[in-house]
């Protein structure tokens, strides 16, 4: 995955309570390949109406946020479907932080498992993000991981927190399916007991 | 993003013993490398096989991975005359099971259908096993007291690569629901309703085990419905413990243990139950005898009213946030606060899709359709080819398409429109689905969830319709 360390950006604000992975990408798009990319269908419905006009409500249609990288979102934002198509979206778009109050649960990892930042904003970061990019467009933050802050405007510095496991392999990349193999012993002398403690379990 | 439960005490829930029996490490953090017994894929996660493939590794585990062609099969028309792409993405999961020889059941296979169909139809989904699939909605298997839930697609490449997963343990949370369901109650009226009272997100980070004297009472079919709609409340699992209903609901499937093995089984899954004294991280009490017919207004599942409620209205509604997205929701579904929900007109109907497919659902439906007829455009989708055999061979199929239903073939079909089965821009559909979010069932529709013979009735009607009146209006 992409590493992570530091990232500054334009921060777009999208508040909504539930944004679900259906609204932050359809699931009528998501038989692409990964190579081909998902950032042109990024809130695809809510970007554009049904005849392929960009709806300049939007936010991301405004010419202040339109190369926005840092998302400040409602609560539950990533509810819903489980496609990491979603996240992909986000990042083939220019993101590489999404800061929310709450996020579904499997949207969060698969987010960190691609190298979107996902922040658990409390209310004091969450309210002076969102005021910031709502009331001036072109508000930027500095998002620190190594630091663990989010810096505003480089005048407002807040802490955030995330477990020091997530941390590590976001500043260096890993893939934690090669972490994981190095442990393939462990894994095979497990199963091996497994069932033989619950042969029932073994496949048929 | 939560904290991990600590606990000093040694009574367990349902969730640790399965948990505890999986975790071939435990980090500091709190996270465990679970073993994965079952994995279940389908034809929407073609990038997760091409992340293993690109670099060089193989499926670790064939024989306890099981596929089926879902989200993208066609339901209607002819068999072997449909969408070039779509079929392509089915015959290519197909060829992938054959390259790597993991067992695939493609368009036309029998066993084919909604993959959280086929797991607990074919006995693949097992109590006490930890099972896996890149769905959100495989919490679904949790009814049969499995440790079951959703991943995404880096997580099913992991599975795949290495048949383990690494996991943050979530916190618990226990919800009973105590009395009895009234008649023209359904188990999808008491999920909505579950999902009422907590919120869209109430289980985030959290784990939900169901219990009381209702559950207890659920046949599979209905605690599959419960256990399907856990993460509308935010909860990536849900289970029930398993009890004889379970072990006669498995007792000679396929792929379910046998002889021997079958007595060792039940042994081992009669202790799979929480502690009395287990602590869990929150408790909801729900009393089943007030649950009344239940139907979504708006685009989250948490937007639910009774079927003799009226549509809420914004400006009494306290939190700002809650109001602004009562506002947008009503926008969206085009309607208005007051209106008594039994004066909406509907414009389709569908009853299908993993939380709504299965033989109980649709007798349900078809006991509602008989001897009526639909006045608005209807599918039955079923959810595998088995529950189609077994409808068609209980005349429920002839009763449906008498009432000018449409007979479909297997698929998630209108559920989430990719597959050529959707809901036209701004027309109204009651669904017998899980997600009623903004365009889930096509640009610009509106859906109603609700329970199969509510679907049914709708059909009937023309409007949402409360099933314990039909017989004095339909």
């Amino acid at each position: 995955m992409q590493p992570f360390h530091r990232h500054h950006g334009v921060l777009v604000p999208l508040l909504a309570t539930n944004i679900d992975t259906d609204q932050i990408i359809p699931a009528r798009f998501i038989h692409r390949p990964r190579n081909a990319g998902y950032g042109d269908q990024l809130f695809h419905d809510l970007r554009y109406d049904g005849s392929s006009a960009a709806r300049s409500g939007f936010v991301l249609n405004q010419s202040g946020y339109r190369n926005g990288s840092i998302l400040v979102a409602g609560l539950n934002f990533g509810c819903g479907s489980s496609r990491e198509h979603a996240v992909w979206a986000l990042l083939d778009y220019g993101f590489r932080a999404v800061i929310a109050p709450s996020f579904g649960d499997i949207f969060f990892n698969n987010a960190l498992n691609n190298g979107l930042l996902t922040i658990v904003a409390d209310d004091v970061l969450h309210e002076a993000l969102a005021l910031a990019a709502r009331s001036k467009t072109g508000a930027t933050v500095e998002v620190d991981l190594v630091d663990r802050t989010v810096v505003l405007d480089s005048r407002q510095s807040f802490a955030f927190d995330i477990d020091d496991h997530r941390q590590q392999a976001l500043l260096e990349g890993a893939s934690e399916i090669e972490m994981t193999l190095k442990a393939l012993d462990r894994i095979r002398t497990f199963e091996v007991s497994h069932f033989d403690d619950k042969p029932w379990a073994a496949p048929k | 993003m939560m904290r991990p439960m600590q606990r000093k005490d040694t009574a367990k829930t349902l969730f640790d013993k399965i948990w505890d029996s999986h975790a071939i490490e435990t980090r500091a953090d709190g996270s465990s490398l679970l073993f994965v017994d079952r994995h279940l894929v389908h034809d929407a996660t073609s990038q997760a096989f091409d992340m293993i493939e690109d670099v060089g590794l193989t499926i670790r585990r064939p024989d306890l991975t099981l596929g089926t062609a879902d989200h993208y099969a066609s339901t209607g028309g002819p068999i072997d005359d449909n969408d070039a792409e779509r079929v392509a993405i089915t015959n290519r999961l197909v060829e992938r099971g054959r390259r790597a020889d993991f067992t695939t059941y493609g368009i036309g296979d029998k066993r084919q259908g909604i993959v959280h169909v086929i797991g607990p139809e074919l006995g693949f989904t097992l109590p006490g096993t930890v099972l896996v699939c890149g769905d959100s909605h495989t919490a679904s298997h949790g009814a049969l007291g499995a440790l079951a839930f959703g991943i995404g697609a880096s997580e099913i490449a992991h599975v795949l690569a290495t048949q383990t997963l690494w996991q943050r343990r979530p916190r618990q949370m226990r919800i009973t629901i105590d009395g009895f369901l009234k008649q023209g109650v359904t188990a999808k009226d008491l999920v909505l309703q579950v999902i009422r009272h907590i919120g869209a997100a109430g289980g985030t980070g959290f784990a939900i085990e169901y219990t009381g004297r209702v559950v207890r009472d659920l046949s599979i079919e209905e605690r599959l419905t419960v256990c399907n709609m856990s993460i509308e409340a935010g909860a990536r699992f849900g289970m029930v413990e398993p009890d004889d209903v379970t072990f006669d609901y498995l007792e000679g499937r396929p792929m379910a243990p046998s002889g021997v093995l079958w007595h060792q089984a039940v042994e081992a899954w009669r202790s799979l139950k929480s502690d009395e004294n287990a602590v869990f991280d929150k408790e909801i009490t729900i009393d089943g005898c007030k649950i009344e017919p239940t139907v979504t207004w708006g685009t989250s599942p948490e937007q639910a009213v009774t079927i003799s409620e009226r549509i809420p209205d914004p400006a009494s509604e306290g939190d700002p946030l809650r109001r602004k997205a009562m506002q947008a929701a009503l926008s969206y579904m085009g309607l208005q606060p007051g209106t008594p929900v039994q004066e909406i007109a509907i414009d389709r109907v569908f009853i299908g899709s993993c939380t709504n497919s299965r033989i109980e659902d649709l007798r349900a439906a078809a006991s509602i359709a008989k001897g009526r007829k639909a006045q608005v455009p209807t599918i039955v989708v079923p959810g595998s080819g088995q529950v189609k055999a077994q409808a068609e061979a209980e005349g429920l199929d002839r009763i449906f398409t008498s009432a000018g239903f449409e007979w479909r073939r297997p698929g998630c079909s209108m559920c989430v429109a990719m597959n050529g089965d959707l809901v036209p821009p701004g027309k109204r559909c009651a669904s017998t689905s899980n997600r009623n979010f903004a365009g889930r069932q096509g640009v610009g529709a509106r859906t109603h969830l609700v329970s199969p013979p509510m679907a049914a009735a709708a059909a009937i009607t023309g409007r949402l319709t409360d099933i314990r009146t039909l017989d004095s209006t339909g």
